[in-house]
């Protein structure tokens, strides 16, 4: 009886509307997931258990009140620091890029963490400022949100170190940074960009001038998206249903489990399953705004606004990275790519996301 | 209490927020539809294209080999280079039924189980559609014969490939090394240092010495021709197509020919011999002995003459200059005298009186001079030329490890010389951290008094003895040894020199050179110890005999060569420079179990020295004698 009052507890802090269209997403991908391993059912079990793991910890974050996770922000944060300090000093180099660090029994990637830890901390800092909120008090959190994306570029894994700064720019923007700024930033960013062009390895100019035409370099990077965008393309209106695409399942594509997985899916389900997945995405992003719309703090609201346009960017540069509208970066698309480390941290923010919207009315009293 | 302003401040800042959360929705409405606009180009407008590309196989690219660079001594004699031969190459993604095409093909030409196994390992490792080679070097005859019969054969081609090829054969292999298939952990590394891609049309890769170590120079860069195929996997149409870029070609430093007369001169003895030119670096000699036909690695080593060379008690596989590690003995002494004036510790004049071994005080272990008997008054330039060991066993007890050990680093013992090629080892110069590093014991002063003359810890290799007789030559500057000399960009035909690189400089005094210079010169005179093999030279060499312990002797028992199995005997070293008043080459030898570096190791060096400085070709090659009688083999 005392499990049963414990799970019922639990239970009270999901969002069901959101939970619901996780599900579908989920059950989507266990058949996108079977059918692009070749139908392999030890990786589809891998996969399910990922799921389970990730849901887990979505439950029990949910759990957790918005104003503890308040008081987790500037530890964290920290604690992210210091460990991608750890990893530009002693981090292993794998292909070409430092991004693990070795803590004794176990290997990480801490860019992963600062994923959560980016919003959560400038979340946190604006909670403190709101009611003395200056022009300063953003130039502090740019630089709080400078300093990690700087050693993350160094790495280098440029996509992460945008995806991180897009996170904080999020919490920015809805914090309430002005518009003038905004758009000097973006005059300022359009100026810089032949010098940043400079500073860019050769590999990710490389990426670049690939998008641009995919046929300059057929071996290396333009063979993904050449592949891919073949995948797509073939596809048609209704897809060569499941389990029929030929690209994926000739081992035409690299990657057709991970980052690439949405080429399988648009080569089976054609267009009409691209506009469904969408149209899925876009509910779950709605739900997001929709809570943050309604959270009761400042904090949380902030990070519900975040966490929620950080799940639409992951979303939207890997379905423009596979399709061929953006350079190659290592983003999986969210809760369909295979790989255990980007799920939990998806259901991670989701399960912040059901804390900010079930805590609500305790918050309120 | 809230204060009603704060109130309306906090009513329009949540205005403001869900102003910017409609704002963020339509934002994400509009790279949706940026999204689906070009999954509706790609999926509807351009479908048919994408779908006719998808079903006719779609792009294959194939890509184009560039040619690798041919390395070339210093005088333009060719050590490595391409020659063109017909392969019969099958690609498996368009045969229905591979071993039946196969059994079709051994009716029209020869295919051993060899070629079998080889062809059906290639298919096991790949997962693209490339072309395997089922066998190489096809007859004129048997290209014949199977184009006749290509048109029942679909996915059966014969192609006009690259091979490489060592005219040198054994001679220089282990510094021109050889390149062998790519295999498993070559193929990691490629794609963990972002050269994967380079390298889709490339089934060869540099594996050890200069091929290895020049590899990204050598291999160019492989061009690409992007192909529409039908159905049938045949071409259609080259839809784009880029060039390679042949590889660089390498000049090296080594003279072909020297190098040849070096290997004679070891006749059937192991060891190694390298040889400097001083003034630049750049070696002039790099042998191993034995050596092997690195021919046999490029496509792949038959088993029998794996197991012949892999279990071959001379270890011809080993590059005994580069990774041979043996103790300096007594041709660390020249070094020694110079610390020892360095610190003001010994002047040249200082005599010791040697009874034939030295104590520490308080104990009574004789370290025992070669000499039973003892080279009585001994300065330093008897020391040298008669190689006296009592002398360097006080000298050593008197500088102590850690002078030794700073002094003795700056001319490249105990660390690596940087050489231009991969896998070279570090050697042991012994001091205090090192022993800390290895052992849970301190340092013991017997330990000192035995390392001075090139004996306990110990060890260099051949090379890092050459390295530190150049820096002598040179007055005590330290140069990178240098194997290649140039580069040849193979589009411009322009040579890039490669400059010297001074690594370390001992700064010795001219009167304290002097002094070292003039005793090993009278080591080769009579009376010393390397007088023989350098009888009736018309240039005046400076050298140091040397022999390193190979098994230890106890206290009271005599080395006695006669009755030591051969594999126990000692190894014969010898390091000189010439001519000694300006110095062209510096060489070192080492001959395993060779006994007396005076009486094995430098005749070698005198062949070497006689040709590059005089154009003599030695008139017998199997010049050295092996000395079994015992008399005089610890001398030296």
């Amino acid at each position: 009886m005392r499990i049963k009052a414990w799970l019922v507890k639990l239970a009270t802090h999901l969002d069901y509307p959101m939970l619901l269209l996780l599900f579908i997403l989920m059950l989507l991908s266990m058949f996108l997931q079977y059918s692009a391993a070749g139908e392999d059912n030890v990786k589809l079990l891998a996969h399910g258990i990922n799921m389970l793991v990730a849901l887990g910890i979505m439950v029990i974050v949910a759990n957790v009140p918005p104003q503890y996770l308040l008081a987790l922000a500037v530890p964290l944060y920290t604690t992210g620091v210091i460990l991608l300090i750890g990893v530009a000093l002693f981090g292993d180099v794998v292909n070409g890029s430092r991004r693990w660090l070795h803590l004794g029994v176990t290997r990480i990637q801490p860019s992963e963490i600062m994923k959560i830890a980016m919003p959560l901390m400038l979340a946190w800092y604006f909670h403190y400022h709101e009611a003395t909120l200056k022009l300063k008090d953003y130039g502090i959190a740019a630089l709080l949100l400078a300093i990690p994306v700087a050693l993350v570029v160094k790495q280098p894994d440029l996509g992460t170190a945008l995806l991180i700064s897009a996170s904080g720019f999020y919490v920015l923007f809805f914090a309430g940074l002005p518009w003038r700024v905004m758009l000097g930033m973006a005059i300022v960013a359009g100026a810089s960009m032949p010098v940043l062009w400079h500073f860019l390895h050769d590999y990710q100019k490389n990426r670049i001038l690939t998008l641009l035409d995919p046929t300059q370099d057929p071996l290396g990077a333009g063979y993904h998206i050449i592949q891919s965008t073949i995948a797509i393309g073939s596809g048609g209106n209704f897809g060569k249903g499941w389990l029929h695409g030929t690209q994926s399942h000739l081992d035409f594509l690299p990657e057709h489990t991970t980052d690439f997985v949405f080429a399988v899916y648009g080569e089976e389900f054609g267009l009409l399953g691209n506009i469904l997945l969408l149209l899925l995405y876009l509910a779950i992003i709605a739900r997001g705004l929709h809570i943050a719309a309604h959270a009761p703090t400042l904090f949380s609201r902030l990070m519900a606004g975040s966490i929620t346009l950080a799940f639409f960017t992951y979303a939207f540069v890997n379905m423009g990275m596979v399709s061929g509208i953006l350079p190659v970066v290592g983003v999986p698309l969210p809760m369909m790519s295979y790989g255990g480390t980007a799920m939990v941290i998806v259901m991670l923010g989701f399960g912040i996301l059901m804390s900010v919207s079930t805590h609500r009315k305790l918050l309120k009293s | 209490m809230i204060e009603p302003t704060e109130i309306k401040y906090y009513q329009v800042e949540l205005t403001d927020f869900r102003h910017r959360i409609m704002i963020a929705a339509g934002f994400v409405v509009v790279l949706f539809l940026v999204l689906l606009a070009r999954f509706f180009y790609v999926q509807v407008l351009e479908h048919d294209r994408y779908f006719a590309l998808a079903e006719s196989n779609r792009i294959s690219v194939a890509p184009t080999t560039p040619n690798r660079g041919i390395i070339f001594d210093r005088n333009g004699v060719v050590m490595a280079h391409n020659y063109s031969a017909y392969t019969l190459e099958l690609t498996p993604n368009k045969i229905k039924d591979i071993p039946a095409t196969i059994a079709e093909l051994a009716k029209l030409v020869d295919i051993t189980p060899a070629n079998r196994k080889h062809f059906a390992k290639l298919v096991a490792e790949s997962h693209n559609f490339e072309t395997f080679p089922l066998r190489t070097r096809l007859t004129d005859e048997e290209v014949a014969r199977i184009a006749a019969n290509r048109y029942r054969l679909p996915g059966v081609e014969v192609k006009a490939r690259l091979f490489r090829q060592y005219p040198q054969k054994t001679s220089a292999s282990h510094l021109i090394g050889y390149i062998g298939r790519i295999n498993d952990a070559d193929l990691a590394q490629l794609k963990a240092d972002n050269h994967y891609d380079n390298y889709r049309g490339t089934d060869h890769i540099g594996k050890v010495g200069i091929e290895q170590s020049f590899e990204s120079v050598l291999h160019g860069t492989t061009g690409a021709e992007q192909i529409e195929t039908d159905a049938g996997g045949h071409a259609v149409r080259t839809l784009s197509h880029s060039n390679p870029i042949s590889g660089d070609n390498l000049v090296l430093n080594i003279d072909s020919k020297l190098q040849e007369i070096a290997e004679k001169a070891f006749g059937s003895f192991r060891g190694a011999l390298v040889a400097i030119d001083p003034k630049t670096g750049g070696i002039l000699t790099f042998v191993s002995n034995p050596g092997f036909d690195p021919n046999l690695f490029v496509d792949g080593i038959d088993s029998t003459n794996w197991n012949e060379l892999n279990t071959s008690p001379d270890r011809p596989l080993l590059n005994r200059a580069l990774r041979g590690a043996y103790p300096e003995g007594s041709t660390i002494k020249p070094f020694m005298a110079l610390a020892g004036l360095h610190y003001g510790v010994r002047t040249a004049n200082d005599t010791i009186a040697d009874p034939g071994y030295f104590m520490l005080p308080n104990s009574s272990h004789r370290y025992r001079d070669w000499k039973p008997s003892g080279h009585g008054s001994v300065n330093m330039h008897l020391s040298i030329v008669q190689s006296c060991d009592t002398y360097y066993y006080r000298l050593a007890n008197d500088l102590g490890i850690d002078r030794m050990h700073a002094y003795l680093s700056q001319f490249g013992f105990g660390q690596k010389t940087g050489i231009d090629m991969d896998g070279e080892l570090a050697g042991v110069l012994p001091s205090r951290e090192w022993k800390a590093k290895h052992s849970k014991q301190p340092w013991y002063p017997g330990e000192t008094v035995i390392a001075g003359i090139g004996q306990g810890y110990n060890l260099a290799t051949p090379l890092q003895l050459a390295v530190a007789t150049a820096a002598l030559a040179n007055g005590g500057i330290t140069l990178k040894p240098q194997l290649v000399s140039a580069i040849i960009d193979s589009r411009t035909g322009q040579r890039h020199n490669i400059a010297p690189e001074v690594i370390a400089n001992a700064h010795i005094p001219p009167e304290q050179l002097k002094t070292i210079v003039d005793a090993m010169i009278d080591v080769t005179r009579p009376g010393g110890t390397a007088s023989v093999a350098s009888a009736g030279a018309p240039y005046l060499i400076a050298a140091k005999t040397g022999t390193a312990q190979v098994v230890g002797i106890r206290q009271n028992e005599k080395y006695n060569a006669g009755r030591l199995q051969i594999a126990h005997r000692d190894h014969a070293l010898f390091i000189a420079f010439a001519p000694a008043d300006a110095p062209k080459i510096a060489i070192a030898v080492l001959v395993e179990n060779g006994g007396h570096g005076g009486t094995t190791a430098a005749p070698i060096a005198r062949a070497v020295m006689d040709y590059y400085l005089l154009g003599k070709l030695p008139k017998n090659m199997s010049a050295t004698t092996v000395d079994t009688t015992g008399d005089n083999v610890n001398a030296d």
